[in-house]
């Protein structure tokens, strides 16, 4: 099959994303790289952990005193919801419904726009309160670590508006179909992160 | 018979080791010539791993060679396909059973002298009246110098380590800028001292350090730590207890002891305006000062930790620290002049006099 | 389309190389880069082996000694060794499972790239204020302390290369796991290959870490973050923890490869198939595995307390036994067998005594009190240097002499390059033996001058001498190189005994590799044929069709250009008095991601060669009738 096959839902593969080598090589590719990014995340929660409340003689800020659990909460569930319509997204992918699938991912998009709204928010009012980024060991490893996923999460953002405006004429083809996928599974990956964050940080943070 | 002939050989290879391993070395500096139990067992891991190792390596290299000389090309022809052998299960499972066994050999006294070694539970120790029983002595690391506080004694020196024979002496260790490391050579092992946490161990002097060459042995850092890394040496002189009863009396005598603006001698009223600021001349009390406790300066082996100890270096090296130690913290931070300012000659050769002067032995 | 084989201009050269994606010409610039930064790091080395010539020596200053200790290891490790590994990986890997290209040749530039300016902006700080001065691993207390912007020039160069590293490294594992050509299952594959796909996984996780360690770095030096300042709460012992999770896999990430390469050369030269196949691909996966569970190791005196220390002691012996494995699985290929002592050959017969040389200093070392002794001085530089150049050195030059053919259609020259070998390895041995006693008799490491009267002169003097003599090795190496230039077309199989796919195809090779995608019948498919008494060398699993090939690609160039440009504003940003450095961050990242979202938007299907076109392209390379 090539790139340039014009395709009915019925001559549509099953599996789109690796019908041609260059995308089971960039499907594997993918869970490889999403592989090293555990490992990046791995050392970013490690040191958090280590640095957690440590600070100066005399520091004020605890995670006790600084995390407030409805608006992670809030937040933990917008990223969730946007996981799951992006799985609508890829489906209608596989079904050859380009419509559909648009549709589900500007959902997503602005999910994880208010995601990110609710993240900015939140530094904000740290620093506010004085907890910025120099303050203490505790501060630089929590915006590191929180920040490099709201980085993550920024790309996410960029990259399928990307793909959506880039393939809005064009449709689905053998070509886009892979990057679709992947970019989908990107969107996953910030997600299961992020419940790491909101349980590591947030919930042990305030409960444990 | 054949039992016996094996440990003969054991026992003669360890002898030849012996033999080779002490020519190694000065008795003041290096790790095969230890002085102290610490330093020892270290000294007898190391022969038990050389000697199981060397093994491992005249084994491998008798078969290669023997490998090599009977399967050359020019002897088995030119033309000879050999039998394409795919492996062996029984020379696989023999190759990995008796590696297995000797690292287990390796492996049980390594173990136990880890834990061993990090046994410091005696220093909080204490007699009825609530002392510590233990030695204790606080080592803080600096650029690039050593201090050295007694903590239970009250008394404080820098550079030179004074310590008694025949018991553990334990180390609080801790860095006061960047890591270093606290390295006794001829006594035993190093640990890195830390600039966030303390380090405690211990280390054993068995042997009295004045019949060595200099009197002294040898300390080391051993972690790059800046540019005169390597000129970070310190001296360790170790006394019988009586002896070093008797030194600590004495620093604790200096107490108060200071240097006067307007004394007539040139040396002292210098100090006095230019060097009491950072360096105390007086050996009881806590550390912490900028500069290194002088108060036994003139009892010392080296000017600086590792220069020739005379007035002339001496004299060189206040003139210009960053000549001899570059990056040391004596200078102004452009690194152009001391910070106690450009002295005269003749203030410097007071000076130095007057230094030199300052002891407790004698 | 003839075109493909015309002589092309100077410039039309150039861009060729700088647009290509064809792994055969990165393995090239690979391999020049890695010399150049090679005979560069040797440089540093030999000048600080004379400043320790004598007791007290003032060759160089005490600052300067510092740069060259930090940038020798620096370079040494992820600037030429690395991408040595990288030429013969991206050489051998798809010629090894028949494959056209690697996975992503786009991404197989961009790897090369990122690397090469990395690497580049790395050494452009002797000349802009200073080199890193606190040794390869930068430890956090004295790398925050270190005035200037070496520490900023090691952080952001090494952030840029380690980001080719990890996407070559990504690469390697997709092509191994989906590239392969019919019948060369993963139990076919030859060993190098395995050892470039175990060595690839262990890149995968252990970069992260440092890339994590790094941005610590630069938060803290540029951006006034905490992680490692400890009257803010930070801790330095973070770094050293992330630095050698990182930093003792890529020992094995180095060591691998160059095994895999000895397990061509061995085989090849004993006529012999690999002995105790399986157990070595084993023995591979295994130390890439324990090689994990290790780093504190080298922590040993760091005061993590005896607990860590005892188990981390006995999980590092325990690398030994794998290690073992493979030792005596070479010797017994040997055994039996029909030796021919070629220059590869006299390479691999030295590297097995040296080798396990170092390594047996790696169990003294392992046990954490004796370690104590140990760690940090002259006896910790005689083991690594064992294992780096008795291991990894004379895998690089072995393989040189061995796939010279496959890089360049030549031969080297066997008289010279066995000089060169005798040369190389008396001198190494001289440099380094010596080396472990020095450490034994109480010299510390990394000390830019020693006094005399203790007892440390002679062995510093022989030591010189052999660096001394390891130089003009390398240089006698280099010379066979550049002879080789004007060397006859060695032809297939030039060293009669090849017995895996590289050495099948016909010189010189075509840019898509195999006309037809070979059908792989065993382990040594190319003995196999030849026993077999077949002509071609290979069968087909596919008869002569259409090619579908990558395009050339400027991108990826430009994409690590701005990465460059961008790297030079983020080292000047802190400074108050350079106003202008935040423009040339911003404008170099504009033309990293400006180049990326051309990637994205244009489309790049790639080019089809038709089948007359291939025929042409033969009859050309191997006169009429093509493929014979």
């Amino acid at each position: 099959m090539d790139f340039n096959t014009k395709f009915t839902p019925h001559t549509w593969p099953d599996h789109p994303e690796q019908a041609t080598m260059e995308g089971k090589n960039k499907v594997v590719g993918f869970w490889i790289f999403l592989a090293c990014e555990v490992v990046l995340f791995a050392s970013l929660f490690a040191t958090y952990l280590a640095l957690k409340n440590k600070g100066p003689a005399g520091m004020e800020f605890t995670t006790q005193g600084l995390f407030e659990l409805p608006l992670a909460f809030a937040m933990t569930m917008l990223l969730l919801t946007s996981s799951l319509t992006s799985v609508y997204a890829i489906y209608h992918m596989r079904n050859f419904n380009f419509k559909g699938m648009q549709t589900w991912l500007a959902i997503t998009l602005a999910l994880g726009l208010g995601f990110l709204a609710l993240e900015i928010y939140e530094f904000q009012h740290y620093v506010h309160l004085g907890f910025t980024f120099n303050q203490s060991a505790f501060a630089t490893a929590f915006y590191s670590l929180v920040g490099t996923h709201g980085f993550h999460v920024t790309l996410g953002l960029v990259w399928i508006a990307t793909l959506m405006i880039r393939n809005a004429k064009r449709g689905l083809n053998l070509y886009n179909a892979p990057k679709f996928f992947v970019a989908a599974l990107y969107w996953h990956f910030i997600d299961v992160v992020w419940v790491f964050i909101f349980t590591v940080v947030y919930l042990m943070g305030v409960i444990g | 018979m054949m039992k016996g002939l094996k440990k003969w050989r054991l026992f003669s290879l360890l002898a030849v080791m012996m033999v080779f391993l002490s020519g190694c070395g000065e008795d003041y500096l290096s790790t095969l010539k230890p002085s102290g139990e610490v330093g020892k067992q270290q000294l007898n891991l190391l022969l038990l791993t050389t000697v199981i190792m060397t093994l491992v390596v005249v084994i491998v290299s008798v078969i290669y060679l023997l490998a090599f000389l009977k399967f050359r090309r020019s002897r088995v022809g030119e033309n000879v396909i050999p039998k394409q052998v795919e492996g062996s299960h029984t020379l696989e499972v023999i190759w990995t059973v008796i590696p297995i066994i000797l690292l287990l050999i390796i492996a049980v006294p390594v173990v136990t002298t880890t834990y061993k070694f990090a046994d410091v539970a005696a220093m909080d120790e204490v007699d009825e009246e609530g002392n510590k029983t233990a030695l204790t002595i606080n080592v803080t690391a600096k650029l690039y110098w050593w201090e050295f506080e007694y903590p239970n004694q009250g008394i404080i020196t820098a550079q030179e380590l004074v310590v008694p024979t025949g018991e553990k002496v334990y180390f609080n260790l801790k860095a006061a800028d960047v890591k270093h490391s606290f390295w006794i050579p001829a006594v035993g092992g190093k640990m890195d001292t830390n600039v966030e946490n303390l380090n405690k161990f211990y280390l054993v002097f068995d042997k009295e350090s004045k019949d060595l060459k200099d009197g002294v042995f040898y300390g080391k850092c051993a972690e790059l730590c800046g540019p005169s890394h390597a000129l970070m040496d310190f001296k360790v002189k170790a006394l019988s207890p009586d002896a070093f009863d008797a030194w600590v009396d004495a620093m604790k005598a200096t107490e108060g002891q200071t240097a006067d603006k307007a004394s007539t001698d040139l040396g002292e009223a210098t100090f006095a305006n230019s060097c009491l600021g950072c360096h105390a001349i007086s050996g009881s009390g806590a550390g912490g000062t900028p500069g290194p406790n002088l108060t036994t300066f003139g009892d010392r082996n080296r000017v600086a930790g590792f220069l020739e100890h005379n007035e002339e270096n001496l004299e060189a090296w206040i003139k210009n620290p960053e000549e001899f130690k570059p990056g040391n913290l004596m200078m102004n931070a452009e690194g152009t002049a001391p910070i106690y300012g450009n002295l005269s000659d003749e203030e410097i050769k007071a000076l130095a006099t007057y230094i030199m002067g300052l002891s407790v032995e004698k | 389309m003839s075109s493909y084989t015309q002589k092309k201009g100077f410039g039309a050269t150039v861009w060729d190389y700088i647009t290509t994606v064809d792994h055969k010409k990165l393995a090239v610039m690979y391999l020049l880069a890695g010399t150049l930064f090679f005979a560069i790091a040797g440089f540093e080395a030999l000048l600080m082996r004379i400043q320790l010539m004598k007791p007290n020596n003032d060759f160089v200053s005490a600052g300067f000694f510092n740069e060259l200790l930090t940038m020798h290891g620096t370079t040494m490790l992820f600037l030429a060794a690395t991408p040595l590994l990288f030429a013969f990986m991206n050489m051998l890997v798809p010629l090894q499972i028949g494959a056209r290209d690697v996975a992503f040749p786009f991404l197989n530039s961009l790897g090369f790239w990122l690397f090469f300016l990395g690497a580049v902006f790395l050494h452009l700080s002797f000349f802009m204020g200073g080199a890193p001065d606190a040794g390869w691993t930068s430890y956090a207390s004295l790398s925050l302390y270190s005035p200037g912007h070496g520490i900023d020039f090691y952080v952001l160069g090494l952030q840029i290369s380690g980001a080719g590293t990890l996407i070559s490294g990504l690469n390697f594992i997709v092509t191994i796991i989906t590239m392969r050509a019919p019948g060369m299952t993963f139990m076919r594959m030859p060993l190098f290959t395995w050892t470039a796909l175990v060595s690839s996984a262990l890149i995968l996780f252990a970069f992260p870490p440092l890339t994590i360690g790094l941005l610590m770095m630069l938060f803290d030096r540029m951006f006034g973050g905490n992680f490692f300042d400890h009257t803010m709460g930070g801790n330095t012992v973070i770094w050293e923890h992330l630095f050698w999770i990182f930093g003792h896999p890529e020992v094995y990430i180095l060591v691998l490869p160059a095994f895999g390469l000895f397990s061509e050369i061995i085989p090849t030269f004993s006529r012999k198939r690999l002995f105790g196949y399986s157990s070595m691909v084993f023995a591979t996966i295994l130390i890439g595995f324990l090689g994990f569970m290790v780093w504190a190791h080298h922590m040993f005196t760091v005061g993590l307390g005896p607990t860590a220390n005892a188990i981390f002691a006995v999980a590092t012996m325990a690398i030994a036994v794998p290690t073992g494995m493979k030792v005596f699985n070479w010797i017994l290929t040997i055994w039996g067998g029909s030796i021919k002592v070629t220059t590869p050959m006299l390479y691999a017969l030295g590297f097995i005594p040296s080798f396990v040389a170092g390594g047996v200093t790696g169990v003294m070392q392992a046990s954490a009190p004796l370690d104590y002794q140990l760690h940090d001085s002259y006896f910790i530089v005689a083991h690594f240097h064992y294992v780096i150049v008795g291991g990894i050195v004379t895998a690089l030059f072995g393989s040189a002499h061995f796939y010279w053919p496959i890089f360049f259609n030549r031969m080297l020259n066997e008289t010279l390059g066995k000089w060169t070998f005798w040369v190389f390895f008396i001198g190494f041995h001289l440099t380094f033996f010596v080396q472990h006693f020095l450490g034994l008799m109480g010299m510390p490491r990394r000390v830019f001058t020693y006094m005399e009267g203790q007892g440390w002169d002679q062995f510093n003097y022989i030591s010189t001498i052999g660096a001394l003599m390891m130089g003009v090795g390398v240089i006698m190496m280099v010379i066979n190189c550049l002879m080789s230039i004007k060397g006859k077309p060695a032809g297939r199989d030039p060293w009669g005994d090849g017995r895996t796919l590289e050495w099948a195809i016909p010189q010189p090779i075509p840019f898509y590799n195999f006309r037809q995608t070979p059908l792989v019948r065993g382990l040594d498919p190319y003995w196999i044929e030849k026993q077999e008494g077949n002509k071609e060398g290979m069968t087909y699993a596919e008869p002569i069709g259409d090619i579908h090939m990558p395009n050339n690609s400027a991108i990826p160039f430009v994409i690590s250009l701005g990465m460059f440009i961008a790297a030079f504003g983020a080292l000047y940003n802190p400074d108050a008095d350079k106003p202008w450095s935040i423009y040339i961050l911003i404008g170099g990242l504009a033309i990293t991601f400006g180049a990326m979202i051309v990637r994205s938007i244009k489309d790049d299907h790639g080019f089809h060669l038709h089948k007359e076109e291939i025929l042409e392209i033969e009859e050309q390379l191997y006169g009429k009738g093509g493929n014979k």
